[in-house]
């Protein structure tokens, strides 16, 4: 299982898709970890630098229907070799979602209203998050607080999560 | 209480449920391209698993970069060649022979009513013209696709349009669907299946039924889905006419991949779109929708017209119509791709290719390229571009460029003029 804990990147606009997570030109990659200075290049969003604000950050927090837009596996792939194992948004975009589980990776929904209570008491500030898949626990600590968000994860999505992927989970029970 | 056709085409193909709301079907269709794929060869490979599920059941194409523009592009064609010829895939299309995959696939006649069929590309949803379960897929349920023929879905809830009247001249389904993403948002149809029906749809040519499916995704739609009948027979009939005596025979053993009238939906949209207008988008979010009226004079710098949305027969016909005997204008410069070879072949035939010609276009080969900005007419910093694309993500088509997605026949007159402009101008 890969890890899923670490300071969070708050991305703070709905709807951003996978064109803006990793841009068209650098699908001629053939490795993974090609993509790696990339990501989120293309990102509209005032006073973000791609280059700058994802560094260290493990964990990404955001707005609804994330992922829109290709299918391209490379935006989860993206964010795997940067160290982002898990996106937190209100809603995901249906092929971006599979895909992150299909990789072993997080993509946890949450309703709109803990999100915005997240971006209110933990945006701007050193937040770390730790996901406990085993209690479906969001456990959010910055200097001055820590809490526990509950989620859901689907027994299927926790397998996948749990055995690494999609590919070992089908060739040993298909 | 009655099925919708997605869940009939589930019932059908279901293997097995192995958690609540995991339906992992059986695949009839598995379609490849150079962007995808490779990394999905390359994986399978690195794990000893270089297997295919039924080679006859695999379509592979090179269609978003060709003929190859670098050694990486080149390297990528390479893999996905060698794949196929390694596994005895015989449809393959190479270079010469190749078209953009949704327009490609169902001329070939590899799409049936009924059909489960995934790709790694979100545009697969095209499929659903022909009454099939199309959705595009991430490259690691591809490789899955590949290895076992298998593919993991959630139910498929299903969002019903019935679109009544008929459409004015100078509207077709590109303005339509721009309409439908405008009423459901960007992520309006997340996780369902959106079917067309209604008198409009029944009117339509297949052509335009792709247009319609192509896009259910810029809904968040996991596939459009159309009802099989006669218009969907006569275009498969050359595939398919030793399956069945007649038409009639045809038709109704297809007419089973059809939803019951007491179905359940999440949702019913019923719309009388004999008022519609050509529409057109702004912004960078596809259901960013205008009337072309009220985004005329918008200054443009390229017109592209193609891809799997609309480069197909009718729509170079339809733009052709309006650019004959015209010139574009000296502000633009105007790109046209026929999606696949028989379609260039045709469009030289009638002419049509020497009337973009002579209007000034750019005739390319068929492929993807421009619409997703990775060749043959991708725009500068600042440009803008008249498309018959499907996306108007910010940057799409090239950094710091701007799309307007629009129909063939507004791309044409937008050409001529060299800013957004309605084509009914040019019909008497």
């Amino acid at each position: 299982m890969k890890e899923f804990s670490g300071k969070v990147l708050f991305l703070d606009r709905s709807d951003i898709n996978t064109d803006e997570i990793i841009p068209a030109k650098y699908l001629t990659e053939i490795t993974k970890e090609a993509l790696q200075p990339y990501l989120l290049e293309d990102l509209t969003l005032n006073g973000f630098n791609n280059k700058e604000d994802i560094q260290n950050k493990t964990v990404l927090v955001t707005r609804a229907n994330f992922g829109c837009g290709s299918s391209r596996e490379h935006a989860p792939w993206a964010l795997e070799v940067n160290g982002i194992n898990v996106v937190i948004a209100e809603s995901f975009a249906r092929i971006f979602r599979q895909n992150m589980y299909n990789c072993g990776m997080l993509a946890i929904e949450l309703p709109a209203d803990k999100l915005e209570y997240l971006f209110e008491n933990y945006s701007g500030k050193d937040t770390s998050i730790t996901i406990d898949i085993d209690r479906n626990k969001i456990v959010v600590t910055s200097l001055d607080q820590s809490e526990e968000i509950d989620f859901q994860v689907g027994e299927f999505d926790k397998t996948l999560v749990k055995e690494g992927g999609w590919v070992g989970y089908a060739d040993s029970n298909y | 209480m009655g099925k919708t056709i997605a869940e009939k085409i589930f019932d059908a193909h279901r293997v097995n449920m192995p958690f609540p709301d995991t339906h992992v079907l059986k695949l009839d269709r598995v379609f490849c391209h150079e962007i995808t794929t490779p990394i999905a060869i390359t994986d399978l490979m690195a794990r000893g698993m270089d297997r295919v599920f039924d080679p006859t059941k695999i379509k592979a194409v090179i269609d978003h970069v060709t003929p190859a523009k670098d050694s990486k592009t080149a390297e990528q064609g390479k893999i996905l060649r060698d794949w196929a010829k390694r596994h005895g895939i015989k449809d393959f299309f190479d270079i010469g022979r190749n078209g953009v995959c949704h327009a490609i696939f169902p001329e070939k006649g590899f799409v049936r009513p009924g059909y489960t069929i995934i790709m790694g590309d979100s545009h697969t949803c095209t499929h659903g013209a022909f009454g099939a379960f199309a959705a595009g897929v991430g490259t690691t349920d591809l490789e899955v696709g590949i290895l076992k023929g298998i593919c993991a879905f959630h139910f498929p809830k299903t969002i019903k349009f019935v679109l009544n009247g008929s459409l004015k001249p100078g509207v077709y389904a590109k303005d339509l669907i721009l309409f439908i993403i405008k009423e459901l948002t960007v992520n309006g149809a997340t996780n369902m299946v959106i079917e067309f029906t209604g008198p409009v749809v029944d009117g339509m040519s297949m052509e335009s039924r792709m247009t319609l499916c192509n896009m259910a995704i810029e809904a968040g739609g996991t596939c459009g889905i159309c009802y099989p009948d006669m218009t969907t027979v006569e275009y498969l009939w050359e595939f398919i006419k030793d399956e069945f005596k007649t038409k009639e025979d045809a038709l109704l053993e297809y007419s089973k991949w059809t939803s019951d009238a007491d179905a359940s939906y999440e949702k019913v949209y019923e719309y009388d779109v004999s008022t519609l207008e050509p529409m057109v988008t702004f912004g960078y979010k596809p259901d960013q929708v205008k009337s072309v009226n009220e985004m005329s004079d918008t200054k443009i710098d390229q017109v592209y017209i193609g891809s799997c949305t609309n480069g197909r027969i009718e729509d170079l016909r339809i733009a052709a119509s309006i650019i004959k005997d015209k010139k574009i204008s000296n502000e633009v410069r105007a790109i046209v791709s026929p999606a696949t070879p028989a379609i260039y072949s045709l469009a030289l035939k009638e002419g049509l290719i020497e009337i973009f010609q002579d209007a000034g276009f750019c005739v390319t080969n068929p492929t993807c390229g421009a619409c997703l900005g990775m060749s043959n007419g991708v725009l500068a910093n600042g440009e803008a571009c008249a498309s018959t694309t499907n996306r108007n993500f910010n940057g799409r088509m090239g950094k710091g460029g701007t799309v307007h997605l629009m129909s063939p026949a507004t791309a044409a007159a937008s050409a001529i003029e060299g800013k957004i402009t309605n084509s009914q101008l040019y019909k008497a």
